[in-house]
């Protein structure tokens, strides 16, 4: 009973949420009374024209950079994250040049990632790694040292090996905030592709969007700018559901 | 069977070296109760991990059955202020832990489990999460975490500190029970005069900074029935309380 109201809650905040998007797009298309802004249901209808003539490949091209980066950002640095985060001398040698490194620009490092990995997809797809790989460390590595010490001693005194203290306790303990980090990291990871797309590539959602702009079509832009919008809540629904599965105890 | 002998502990506090434990001399019989009380920052819970092994003395030596401790042993039991349980973890998954961290097969921890599970009462919140139950559940689940590994002793730092008066009393009174039981060694840390006296066969009084021992009373009507309501309880805690104050009083 309660499960069922809380799923019908669910659907009314998340489908409020679309319909108050819409209508604040439509005010401020109204107030503005710009090409440049069009109203909702043009561009809504210039959506639903051009998905099916290749809309969706860009998507799926999108959405295939977006999830390999993150992977790859998630697989190189949550286990470094875990360790900095339980060695207090490698973290008191490493955080400084985490510091140093995290602010660096890295878009501005672009044409150097062109030159090593050439144009195709990895140059994007590294851009992007470089980029959430450091939010992504962060994150982890403070939640592994806020696990409390009297934590980790009462299963030691159980018999645990390192190992096992990292599989018991560090990774368990530290899946809310790496969930954290995935969100974090997911917005970030679609923003920076637009970016990466918008040039010496054919394909992607920000390569569909910058074509439709340099034709002053701008409902057609719109479409793409509904396809990135799209992709990310898709994404952030399923994270969140992913959550549910792995971490059914933040859930009770 | 355990032996502290000149047991003292200095660790660093910036720069600043603190002695947390001096010349602590302690002989733990085997099936006895032992209660420590004393003010807050004695050292008493450097004490238990000592005990348990899983933090070395600065001088001195701790021996387990004669032999010198360097690291947690399969016989001793923890049990922390906190309950040590993983909020990741079932009620069913903490309790098992210790046995899953000693290779035990499933068959044979579920027939010890449903044994323990029982005995405290536990069946009812197998599949629950630590934050679904009260704080005498979550005790009695690391009440029953600890007795899974038949431990010849049991140490404990204040467990039931977090409990109100009433459910404190209750698990005193289980915690009584399973020692009497199980004829299980145990130490105890602890704030309240009361609940000293209530388990303790003998009590040891610490001072604080650094935690020495001041005192040691002998507690031989222990153990009799309804202790707690009988003359001589009141007046072993009087004795204990004046002892305190005597030694509080001549630290300041």
């Amino acid at each position: 009973m309660k499960n069922s109201y809380l799923k019908n809650d669910k659907f009314l905040t998340y489908s409020s949420a679309i319909v108050i998007f819409f209508l604040a797009w439509e005010l401020l298309a109204l107030l503005l009374q710009n090409p440049a802004l069009p109203r909702p249901i043009p561009a809504l209808v210039s959506f639903f024209n051009v998905l099916p003539e290749g809309l969706w490949k860009h998507f799926l091209v999108s959405t295939y950079r977006v999830l390999t980066s993150l992977l790859l950002g998630l697989a190189l640095a949550v286990p470094l994250g875990l360790y900095i985060g339980r060695n207090a001398k490698l973290d008191k040698w490493l955080s400084p040049q985490i510091y140093l490194l995290y602010p660096v620009p890295k878009i501005a490092l672009l044409p150097v990632i062109f030159a090593i990995f050439n144009i195709g997809d990895l140059s994007k797809v590294i851009l992007i790694v470089l980029i959430i790989f450091f939010q992504i460390l962060i994150i982890t590595r403070d939640a592994a040292k806020n696990i409390p010490d009297s934590t980790i001693l009462s299963v030691l005194s159980l018999g645990a090996t390192s190992r096992e203290i990292y599989s018991h306790v560090i990774i368990p303990g530290c899946l809310p905030e790496i969930f954290t980090a995935v969100r974090i990291s997911l917005g970030t990871a679609i923003s920076v592709l637009f970016f990466a797309e918008s040039f010496a590539t054919f394909e992607g959602l920000g390569y569909f969007i910058f074509e439709a702009w340099s034709r002053i079509n701008y409902p057609e832009m719109f479409a793409g700018i509904i396809a990135i919008s799209l992709q990310g809540f898709v994404l952030f629904i399923l994270v969140n559901l992913l959550q549910r599965v792995i971490c059914p105890w933040l859930f009770k | 069977m355990l032996d502290l002998k000149n047991v003292s502990l200095t660790y660093s506090n910036g720069s600043k070296p603190v002695q947390a434990l001096r010349g602590i001399d302690m002989k733990i019989e085997k099936g006895r109760s032992y209660a420590v009380i004393g003010p807050s920052g004695c050292g008493k819970t450097s004490l238990i991990y000592i005990m348990a092994g899983l933090m070395a003395p600065t001088q001195g030596e701790v021996l387990l059955h004669g032999e010198k401790l360097v690291k947690p042993e399969r016989g001793t039991a923890l049990i922390l202020q906190e309950y040590g349980l993983l909020s990741w973890k079932t009620v069913w998954e903490n309790a098992a832990l210790g046995l899953v961290l000693r290779k035990v097969p499933e068959r044979e921890i579920k027939e010890i489990l449903e044994r323990v599970f029982e005995e405290l009462a536990l069946t009812e919140c197998i599949d629950r999460y630590p934050k679904q139950l009260s704080g005498g559940q979550k005790q009695r689940v690391a009440l029953a975490r600890a007795l899974s590994l038949h431990p010849d002793i049991l140490l404990m730092d204040e467990p039931l500190s977090a409990l109100d008066a009433l459910t404190r009393e209750y698990m005193q009174k289980v915690i009584f029970n399973l020692l009497k039981r199980h004829q299980i060694t145990c130490v105890l840390v602890t704030h309240s005069i009361e609940e000293a006296v209530y388990l303790g066969q003998e009590i040891i009084i610490f001072t604080a900074c650094p935690g020495k021992i001041c005192a040691k009373i002998a507690n031989p009507a222990q153990g009799a029935e309804d202790y707690r309501d009988q003359l001589s309880f009141h007046e072993k805690c009087t004795e204990v309380r004046a002892s305190l104050e005597v030694h509080s009083q001549s630290e300041e």
